[in-house]
């Protein structure tokens, strides 16, 4: 009778117990799924359903992609695929609600957020800008998603009404002329802080007669 | 009935057209090739990799170079965001001149028998046989197939060797970290980087540079850009109506970049 007690209570306390593991697995689970929701909403990659590649194979290896693309554009020239740096920051790029683009390395944006999740430091934008800036030379990201390749970085995507490109191209290629295009640029800014080149001390090299020039 | 049939017909025609289409685009290249060829460049950005099909270069004719013009060094600083460089804090502005990044510079050469004073942009020459090249020691100054002397900034360690080795001071460092950066025109610390013949618009087939954009702007016609292969291209007809020569020819890095009237 005791014995049998015992061991009702023992199945009962194993039970409760292996209920509560069955609960923090579940939990774990539904957190699981919650990380996967990096995509930031005022992004164009919000509005698509799938990256250039299906989402699973993208989360593993984007990297190699972007690796493989890297090589392939610096010493190829090729900037038609659809695996760049620049496809994931013209896609990825969250906006502000006065359209202006956010840094996509920002805290909580695309880059950063999983990657600070993931504990791994990611130095592509040391030098690689974090916003779309000019005209997009790889049209193919927009191609990867089926949408005309042609267009500019400067369209707006449905979702971001009213979203702006600042950048020279957009104003100054597609409108003809190059000087126009030099015009367009506007760093205001940073031309007042440069000296006009002419009043720099430039180097005067002086010849003798007859020195090989 | 009629739609059975043209049901029917839809692949047939789909075949049809694209046989037509290659059909014409094989009759097209052998009426005009020069002239296709360059529609079809301009048309797309690149697909297959750059070959020495092509040779970039430029003819800078000097005697058109203006004294006190200095068009196309700014358009480079703006077609490559070298504008967007911020002086650091505290620095002394002369001293920053001298380390900001240029990729193109005017240089003023003085004949001090005659007085003569001649004027001319200088950058990076694209030599057949860079001597940046030659002494970087990770492989990450490097000629591209088509001629185009470049740093592969994944690979470059920051040494300025090939600062060092440049005949033409053409290369620039990079000391401090760049805040705003161009999609087209990547910029870090820690890296050497020079002209590169706006790569980003040869690669889109856009045949051009921001400089010799600029120089033509200003109505100088001073740099002429383009392929050193293409015996019927500008750059060649150019270089054969007048004497040009290289600077420091007497190395023999038979550089991409001519000057007339030196």
């Amino acid at each position: 009778m005791n014995l049998e007690a015992s061991m009702a209570k023992a199945i009962q306390r194993g039970g409760l117990v292996v209920f509560g593991l069955a609960g923090v697995l579940f939990a774990l689970g539904v957190q699981a799924e919650a990380i996967g929701g990096f995509v930031v909403e005022s992004s164009k990659a919000a509005g698509l359903d799938q990256c250039v590649e299906p989402t699973e194979y993208m989360r593993r290896n984007h990297m190699e992609l972007i690796r493989h693309q890297r090589d392939t554009t610096v010493y190829g020239g090729i900037r038609s695929t659809k695996h760049s740096l620049e496809g994931c920051v013209t896609c990825h790029t969250g906006h502000r609600e006065d359209q202006t683009p956010v840094p996509i390395n920002a805290d909580g944006q695309f880059c950063a957020g999983c990657h600070n999740y993931a504990a791994v430091t990611l130095n592509c934008f040391d030098c690689h800008a974090t916003i779309p800036t000019g005209e997009s030379w790889n049209q193919a990201p927009a191609a990867g998603h089926g949408q005309p390749g042609d267009q500019d970085l400067g369209q707006v995507p449905a979702q971001v009404p009213g979203h702006q490109v600042q950048g020279p191209h957009q104003i100054g290629r597609k409108a003809g002329s190059a000087f126009a295009l030099v015009a367009a640029h506007d760093y205001v800014a940073a031309d007042a802080l440069r000296e006009p080149v002419g009043a720099r001390s430039e180097p005067v090299i002086e010849r003798a007669e007859g020195e090989p020039r | 009935m009629t739609d059975k049939q043209a049901s029917d017909r839809a692949p047939v025609n789909r075949e049809r057209r694209s046989f037509l289409g290659a059909a014409a685009g094989v009759s097209a290249a052998s009426i005009a090739p020069g002239l296709v060829l360059h529609q079809l460049a301009q048309a797309a950005p690149r697909t297959e990799p750059v070959s020495d099909a092509n040779r970039w270069g430029m003819l800078i004719d000097t005697s058109k170079c203006a004294e006190g013009c200095t068009a196309c060094v700014e358009a480079c600083d703006k077609e490559n965001g070298l504008n967007l460089q911020s002086t650091p804090l505290g620095d002394d502005l002369e001293k920053w001149q001298n380390q900001r990044a240029v990729w193109i510079r005017k240089v003023k050469l003085q004949d001090n028998v005659t007085g003569h004073v001649t004027n001319l942009p200088l950058m990076c020459q694209h030599c057949e046989n860079p001597p940046c090249v030659d002494v970087c020691p990770t492989g990450a100054s490097f000629k591209r197939a088509d001629g185009i002397v470049m740093v592969d900034r994944h690979t470059c360690i920051g040494c300025r060797y090939c600062m060092m080795a440049c005949p033409y001071k053409a290369r620039s460092f990079i000391h401090e970290a760049i805040a705003e950066k161009l999609t087209r025109a990547p910029r870090g610390k820690g890296c050497v980087e020079s002209c590169n013949l706006c790569v980003h618009r040869l690669d889109k087939g856009d045949v051009s540079t921001a400089c010799a954009d600029a120089c033509a702007a200003e109505g100088h016609h001073a740099m002429v850009f383009g392929d050193l292969n293409d015996e019927s291209g500008p750059l060649r007809q150019a270089l054969q109506a007048q004497p040009s020569r290289q600077l420091r020819g007497d190395l023999g890095l038979n550089t991409g970049v001519r000057y007339a009237g030196v």
